[in-house]
């Protein structure tokens, strides 16, 4: 009898669900985006990088049969009689659990939620889930400081560490092979003579020596090809393409001044976090430039930027005159894709508003890919919501603007400011 | 006999290796011969625990086409092992020719030696003798077939678009279990003839389905007007093949999608119908087939300690009331019964010679190929269940009747009670009893073109409250109304459910 047949599988066909699993996930993505949005509004955002265990109720997702339920007449047979005879009666069972049920739920599923653990790709995923940065059409070939070198066949020239050895060798064997045919034919043309003539006893003729004489030369030719020639050499050729590197750089403006309270803060710094974190999957070289302002403006570093403690009153198109200068002196437009996000309770001094719009509608909303302005407050929007409101409405595609009051905010209102424009 | 048994043993290791496997296999190969197990060739696949929960999400099967479903089959089953709920994969054994048998990597060399036994030759003889999976499963071609499908069914996402296709397989799905054959028997599978016919089959189920709905009655119909016939002329019970056959809106690349789901399902059916006895089958085999290498010696104690333990976890039966009982336990109920009938074979008691008077002091194997070949649970349970299994066991029946105010106990295990414990245990096993019987009533050909189910209500029981998600399921593969009857046992007929089709949503049929 043959031996068994064992096949180790081990190392083929890795991670072979993983269709079935994106399947499932591209499925329910209402009610996975819905379990995510709730997680993201209850943990903190610097933790936003990792996966996330979310459930999603099993009744969205049950594969539903037909089947009966409980009603009517059914028998059932049951192990383990310990007090029981032909006759008795009993209660049924509190809540339908429990004794009796042949048939319990098919998958073993009792809890209400399909609980499972999203993988920190998934996750992030579906958060930037057809978020798209509008006019994400400026992906200047900038900074190219990287090369990539790929192989593109094989070329005749080159340098000696590229050979190429199976091929430089499967050449040199077609020349020879070619290159001595006609004389390997000869030869064995004499070969034959030499045997008839052996064979016939003629070994010592003297027509016999000529044909010895003229193999010995045959030979000698055929080994006077050469084994390797100049033109069998093949080298690897390899090319340059360049690896374009989009670059973003992305403006932080915030209001310090004495009504900005902690609270506001902290929903600011989320805000500029998530857009932060979103600007990573589209560009591969961020720079963030933090502009804080009371009545002057500044740039600071991330950790004054949020920390810092000011008071006072309020001039906000000090730090748009930052952010401009800035823009001119270090990021110029063309190869720079420019983003501004500014956070603000919304008071400004009332003859600065206007000043704020026409220097956002002149001088830097055309620089920008895009602007968003957030408003913490929960109060009516004040007059520079009004001028902003206006530059929204010159530049509907670049400019966004939304109030928020809470945290659990946030989230919609990131979604809401970078939705896919449908234009 | 130390020294002699020292000679004899296989090996001392619990950590396997492959050449330890294969010995392994040839000392249990032997021992299966002895006893004339009839086999296919089997392979032995060595696999990781993801790739386990790979095959379980897909029902076990290593070629399946993609769906979301098996997806969260994964995820929960990845979660279970996580938590270290599960142990993974006692065993997964595919009734293909050759029969596969799947290795966990993770295994001692003792689970190993068990898995070898209870799938590559308990279960393996079973596929090849039953006559449920003799009649109804084509071990030969399961895998070519499973891989015409898989292709068949991304070349259409491709074409039509994933979401077209899942609709469509959500949908299918949702109808497997009234999706098979019951009595009829199938041709068999053949990938050959599949893919050849495919394209016929395309052409000829359009022209039919046209010559079905087409818009004047011809001659024949038109006469009988008046006559109230109904298509089909009998009821049908395969409600997916009725929908292949002759859903008027269905492309035939649809059709063909619905007869992979048909088929596959089919493959399953008797796996459905033979678990009790299929499992116990292999729990005897791994059980008889170690024990008696044990007994020649080349098994150690160690090993037996180990393979012992791991079985009676398998075989054992928690009572009603213990928080750990979800029903019967076929691998207990199943095992016990193939001792059993060894024992009335071997040692008959009186009783046994009463109940059992073919069998008892028969020759075990003899008796035990005809019982294999010949029954499935249902009628194993009704032909084979001992009143000793029934006490041992402790069974007992009750009668939950919705119009009582207690449950009964009807019978239990005493001399009174064992012929109808054991005619309700083998009810319980009946799937035509366990679901409901729901058949394809009416097609109205010359009206709306709706379709009409009739849920044939059997000792009252009421369909789950899920069938109007289910009827519309069924609307999306008819393409027009569906209707649900009930009709009682006393043979009225009542309207259940109704479902309009709304035609925007088809999607122009992809």
């Amino acid at each position: 009898m043959v031996g068994v047949r064992i096949v180790d599988r081990r190392n083929d066909s890795k991670r072979k669900s993983s269709v079935n699993r994106s399947r499932f996930i591209r499925r329910f993505k209402g009610q996975i985006r819905k379990a995510v949005a709730d997680a993201i509004s209850k943990r903190g955002i610097t933790d936003i990088d990792d996966g996330e265990k979310i459930g999603i109720p099993a009744k969205d997702i049950s594969e539903p049969h037909f089947q009966h339920m409980r009603g009517g007449v059914w028998r059932d047979v049951l192990p383990g009689n310990d007090r029981f005879l032909s006759g008795d009666e009993a209660e049924r069972p509190g809540g339908g659990a429990g004794g009796t049920g042949s048939q319990g739920s098919p998958e073993g599923e009792g809890t209400d939620d399909f609980a499972f653990a999203l993988s920190r790709e998934e996750f992030l995923g579906i958060f930037f889930d057809d978020l798209e940065l509008p006019n994400l059409v400026k992906t200047q070939l900038v900074r190219i400081d990287e090369y990539k070198r790929v192989r593109a066949g094989y070329t005749n020239t080159g340098v000696p560490t590229n050979i190429n050895i199976v091929r430089s060798m499967r050449g040199a064997t077609g020349r020879r092979i070619a290159v001595g045919a006609p004389y390997r034919k000869a030869l064995r043309e004499l070969r034959e003579r030499l045997a008839h003539l052996e064979a016939a006893g003629e070994g010592n003729s003297a027509e016999a020596g000529e044909v010895r004489q003229k193999i010995e030369r045959l030979l000698r030719r055929i080994e006077r090809v050469p084994f390797i020639d100049d033109f069998d050499l093949r080298y690897n050729n390899r090319i340059r393409i360049p690896v374009p590197a989009t670059q973003a750089v992305m403006f932080c403006l915030i209001d310090v001044s004495g009504s900005m309270d902690e609270q506001k803060k902290q929903i600011a710094k989320r805000f500029f976090m998530l857009l932060y974190l979103f600007l990573t999957r589209s560009y591969e070289h961020i720079e963030v430039v933090f502009i804080r302002h009371h009545t002057e403006a500044e740039e600071v570093s991330e950790d004054e930027f949020f920390h810092a403690q000011d008071s006072g009153g309020t001039v906000v198109s000090s730090a748009l005159k930052l952010m401009h200068r800035i823009i001119a002196e270090r990021y110029a437009s063309s190869a720079w894709n420019i983003y501004g996000a500014q956070a603000s309770d919304g008071e400004n001094w009332d003859s600065d508003s206007p000043v704020c719009r026409e220097i956002l509608d002149k001088q830097i909303v055309p620089l920008v890919q895009y602007f968003a302005y957030i408003e913490i407050s929960t109060l009516e929007p004040q007059n520079l919501w009004w001028e902003y409101d206006k530059v929204r409405a010159a530049h509907p595609e670049r400019f966004a603007m939304q109030q928020i009051k809470g945290l659990p905010d946030i989230y919609p209102v990131f979604r809401d400011l970078f939705q896919k424009k449908l234009a | 006999m130390t020294t002699n048994r020292k000679k004899r043993l296989i090996d001392s290791h619990s950590e396997w290796t492959v050449e330890l496997i294969e010995r392994y296999d040839k000392e249990i190969a032997r021992a299966a011969r002895h006893y004339g197990l009839d086999c296919y060739p089997h392979l032995i696949e060595i696999i990781t625990a993801e790739q386990m929960m790979d095959a379980y999400a897909s029902v076990g099967m290593p070629v399946y086409y993609h769906h979301w479903s098996f997806g969260k089959h994964f995820l929960s089953t990845e979660k279970a092992y996580r938590r270290g709920q599960m142990g993974l994969a006692y065993e997964i054994v595919i009734n293909s020719d050759p029969c596969i048998a799947y290795l966990q990597e993770e295994n001692t060399m003792t689970m190993q030696a068990l898995v070898i036994a209870h799938a590559a030759y308990g279960h393996n003889s079973f596929f090849k003798g039953n006559y449920l999976f003799r009649t109804w499963t084509a071990a030969d071609a399961i895998i070519d077939y499973l891989v015409f499908a898989k292709s068949f069914i991304a070349e259409c996402e491709e074409r039509y678009g994933e979401d077209e296709v899942e609709r469509l397989l959500d949908s299918c799905h949702a109808l497997l279990n009234v999706g098979v054959d019951r009595y009829k028997h199938p041709p068999k599978l053949s990938l050959a003839n599949e893919r050849e016919r495919q394209k016929e089959r395309e052409a000829y189920l359009q022209s039919q389905v046209n010559e079905l709905w087409r818009v004047m009655p011809a001659e024949k119909q038109r006469s009988q007007v008046g006559a109230k016939n109904r298509y089909p002329d009998e009821p049908e019970e395969n409600l997916l093949y009725f929908i292949e056959k002759n859903a008027p809106l269905l492309e035939s690349w649809q059709r063909e999608v619905v007869r992979i789901v048909r088929k596959i399902g089919q493959y399953f059916y008797p796996q459905r119908q033979t678990q009790l006895m299929n499992e116990g089958w292999a729990c005897f085999w791994h059980y008889t087939l170690l024990n008696h290498l044990y007994d020649e010696g080349r098994l150690n104690d160690g090993f037996m300690i180990e393979f012992l333990q791991s079985h009676t976890n398998v075989v054992f039966q928690p009572p009603y009331n213990s928080p750990h009982y979800s029903g019967i336990n076929p691998y207990a109920l199943g095992f016990a019964m193939w001792r059993d009938i060894q024992r009335i074979c071997r040692q008959p008691t009186d009783e046994d010679r009463a109940w059992f008077p073919d069998i008892a002091g028969s020759d075990w194997r003899e008796t035990f190929e005809f019982a294999m070949r010949n029954f499935k649970d249902e009628s194993f349970v009704a032909q084979y269940l001992s009143p000793k299994m029934m006490r041992d066991f402790r069974l007992f029946a009750i009668l939950d009747d919705d119009n009582l105010a207690k449950l009964k106990i009807e019978a239990i295990h005493d001399e009174q009670g064992y012929q109808a414990v054991r005619t309700m245990l083998s009810d319980q096993y009946n799937l035509g009893s366990r679901e409901p019987n729901i058949q394809v009533w009416n097609a109205d050909l010359r009206g709306d073109r709706s379709l009409t189910l009739r849920h044939f209500v059997y000792k009252r029981r009421p369909l789950a409250e899920n069938c109007d998600e289910l009827l519309r399921h069924v609307g999306i593969l008819w393409g027009f109304p569906v209707r649900l009857e009930e009709e009682n046992e006393d043979g009225e007929v009542t309207q259940r459910a109704e479902i309009h089709v709304d035609r925007r949503h088809r999607g122009d049929g992809g």
